[in-house]
């Protein structure tokens, strides 16, 4: 009998506790396996380090992994906004996942940050995604600072290899069009898959086409595979990635291949090299200072950071939202949605982020730098 | 499109056909044998390439205590059933085997100095290492259903690949590796730069083709494997066990795909997940030799390598889409040119 009556209590009190406290629930689908598993893992390990509590109220994060794979990124998707009831949902890794899960979080009515790259998951901001905002810098934004790059460095033909995905086309897309805009021509365009153990084929064609510089459009370690095929047959001139190589297992595995190789990234890469009066590089460093603390020193990568941006974005407009909804409704969700729309000037770790009702991605050209691959490591280039 | 690309073309596709040839000869000995479709066997390339680079780099790799604990299940199994038939006698061996060896062979990787051995070493280690899960494999996992029907098997299949992908983004971690080549030779044969790993990863095909042929047609234990494929209760009539042909069939497939992963490691990039691919492409050319052909199956693989080569240089976005769409035809002019067999279950 006493039995019963402690466990009681303790049910009472449970219910009692949570009642007191309603939680904002943040559901996160995130890829820590399959390919892009190296962008993922640090995703997955900065949510451990985002805010638990905000405005009082206790932030609970449900994590689901979707292995890179878009199918289970939206049954991930479904099951947070439908279960779990989710007030917002973070994530996913990729670009094909992103845009697969936008049609739920759209019907669902539940506000959705993701952290992959492709213009197209906020752009053009239209009924659906009314609901979506992203934290990566665009394509459109990194293509101007690679083409910016080229043209100060004179070259006038470009070889493009990009991956056979979204993210290769969108890559493709935004920097044809910016290029030829500034008189830079493409010579050659090629695809290959992540999961591909050769690119013989297209290295050939990239070659015969002698272009001023090679352009691969590839996130990750597999991107490492054109650069280091390019070398093989006896490329020597300048190659350029994108920011989605950010990360040190790129380092690792193309080696002294990518010795000189240029890209765009967020501040975060180099943090320590920027000046002082840097707007970002105090927020920026913050990320670092955590995130080395719980990892390790040199574990940082820029993928983690905007998974931590996302959450920089809620701890600024979950007070505003709270103002007008409680936890748990669609009123919040849609008071959380208008709050996310008006952020302005929030400094975090890859940029200072100004939402508009047109602009759900918010970054301006502080949010990126060129950098270049010297003696394996990341240098800040002038 | 000139003489010198379609060369470096088809030295590329040679270079990758080789390696599906390979694997396809292990998928058409394994369904002849055990009637096992046999899709675990790219994750034997990718363990192997992998095993290699985590001795490159100086640890122990994780393969290790896989051996360790599949050989203790192994054993439990093997030593009950012999001591239920009475036959202590056999009890030292199968605990040699299953469970000495494997921690023998951790001692032995915690002792040696494994990044500074010579790479034939670390090669031979690899194999020590990887190669006896074929057998082991076997015995858990295909030999209690050894004469369930072909459906049955496959789905088995499939469950021991989904488990061992995940063990290897355990043992591996997600990202990739690559070793140090064989040889850092290269050769300039007119157009062509003809690298020493490419000239290894053929010759080494070709000698394991050889040594396969003389291996069934020479040997004792060869051709009860085979009489096995043709008939396995005629075979077993004959005193040919039924779980030894097993056994030997997935030791000669981890060989075959263990050897594939550390001679293409140094090529390309290989993530723990890269063999199902690796395995599907050689699987293409089995299907070509109607799972049923070894000449036919490696001629198939080196026509995909090729295939893939020319295909990455002519339309390298549908490249995967026409690799695999060659299966349609093939299956087409197969059904058309056989006779229907109901399926003896």
């Amino acid at each position: 009998m006493k039995l019963k009556n402690t466990l009681l209590a303790v049910l009472g009190l449970a219910f009692a506790a949570s009642a007191a406290h309603a939680q904002i629930k943040v559901g996160v689908t995130v890829s820590a396996t399959g390919p892009a598993a190296s962008l993922g893992i640090p995703e997955r390990n900065t949510v451990a380090l985002m805010p638990q509590e905000i405005a009082g109220q206790k932030i609970n994060y449900i994590v689901l992994d979707d292995a890179s794979d878009t199918t289970t990124a939206v049954k991930n998707i479904r099951k947070l906004v439908s279960e779990d009831k989710v007030d917002v949902v973070l994530g996913s890794t990729t670009s094909p996942n992103s845009l697969a899960m936008i049609d739920v979080a759209a019907e669902s009515q539940t506000p959705m940050i993701s952290w992959a790259a492709s213009s197209r998951i906020v752009e053009p901001v239209d009924e659906k995604r009314r609901w979506v905002f992203k934290t990566p810098q665009n394509d459109a934004q990194m293509s101007t600072a690679i083409v910016e790059h080229m043209t100060n460095h004179g070259v006038k033909t470009v070889g493009f290899i990009g991956f056979a995905d979204a993210y290769g086309e969108g890559w493709y897309e935004q920097f044809k069009t910016i290029a030829e805009a500034r008189g830079i021509q493409i010579v050659a365009n090629e695809r290959f898959n992540r999961t591909d153990t050769s690119v013989t084929g297209q290295v050939l064609k990239l070659m015969a086409a002698r272009p001023d510089a090679m352009f691969i459009a590839g996130s990750g370690t597999p991107a490492a595979l054109p650069q280091k095929a390019l070398v093989e047959r006896g490329w020597k001139g300048k190659v350029y990635q994108t920011h989605g190589v950010a990360n040190n297992d790129f380092l690792r595995v193309c080696g002294k291949d990518c010795e000189g190789t240029f890209l765009p990234a967020g501040p975060v890469l180099v943090a320590e090299q920027l000046p002082d009066d840097n707007p970002v590089k105090n927020s920026a460093m913050e990320y670092i200072a955590k995130y080395e603390a719980a990892h390790g020193k040199g574990s940082v990568s820029t993928f983690g950071a905007h998974a931590w941006d996302s959450g920089v974005l809620l701890q600024a407009a979950v007070p505003e939202a709270l103002k007008k909804a409680k936890p748990g409704t669609a009123e919040f969700r849609a008071a959380l949605r208008d709050a996310l729309e008006n952020v302005k000037e929030v400094p975090a770790a890859h940029g200072i982020f100004s939402m508009s009702p047109t602009d759900h991605l918010g970054l301006d050209q502080r949010a990126r730098v060129m950098v270049q691959i010297q003696n394996g490591a990341w240098k800040l280039a002038k | 499109m000139d003489l010198q690309i379609a060369l470096i073309l088809g030295q590329d596709g040679i270079t990758n056909g080789s390696i599906y040839a390979l694997l396809a000869l292990a998928l058409v000995l394994v369904f002849a044998v055990t009637r096992v479709i046999f899709i675990p066997q790219g994750e034997f390339v990718a363990y192997g390439a992998l095993t290699l680079a985590m001795m490159v780099n100086g640890n122990v790799p994780a393969t290790v205590w896989l051996l360790i604990v599949a050989g203790v299940a192994v054993a439990v199994i093997d030593g009950y059933e012999a001591f239920k038939a009475g036959q202590n006698r056999r009890l030292p061996a199968i605990f040699g085997v299953n469970i000495a060896y494997p921690l023998v062979l951790l001692g032995a990787l915690k002792m040696l100095p494994l990044a500074e051995m010579p790479l034939a070493l670390q090669v031979l280690a690899t194999l020590l290492v990887v190669v006896p899960m074929g057998p082991m494999m076997y015995r858990l996992v295909y030999q209690p259903i050894a004469e369930a029907p072909v459906l049955v098997l496959l789905i088995v299949s499939v469950a021991a690949h989904v488990a061992m992908v995940g063990l290897g983004l355990v043992f591996f971690g997600a990202e990739g590796y690559r070793t140090p080549p064989f040889s850092e030779a290269r050769f300039e044969l007119g157009p062509m730069m003809i690298s020493g790993q490419t000239i290894w990863v053929v010759l080494a095909s070709l000698v394991l083709i050889f040594a396969l042929a003389l291996f069934f047609g020479r040997t004792l234990y060869g051709k009860a494997l085979r009489a096995t494929a043709i008939n396995r209760t005629g075979a077993r009539l004959m005193g040919i066990s039924p779980a030894l042909a097993g056994k030997l069939t997935f030791f000669l497939a981890a060989l075959i795909g263990v050897l594939s992963g550390v001679l293409i490691s140094p090529i390309t990039t290989i993530y723990y997940d890269t063999g199902f691919l690796i395995g599907l492409k050689g699987f293409v050319g089995a299907i070509i030799g109607g799972l049923a052909s070894y000449p036919i199956a490696a001629a198939g693989a080196v026509l995909v390598g090729l295939l893939e080569a020319f295909s990455s240089f002519w339309a390298s976005a549908y490249k995967e889409v026409i690799v695999f769409t060659l299966i349609i035809p093939v299956l087409l002019w197969r059904s058309l040119k056989s006779h229907h067999l109901e399926e003896e279950e």
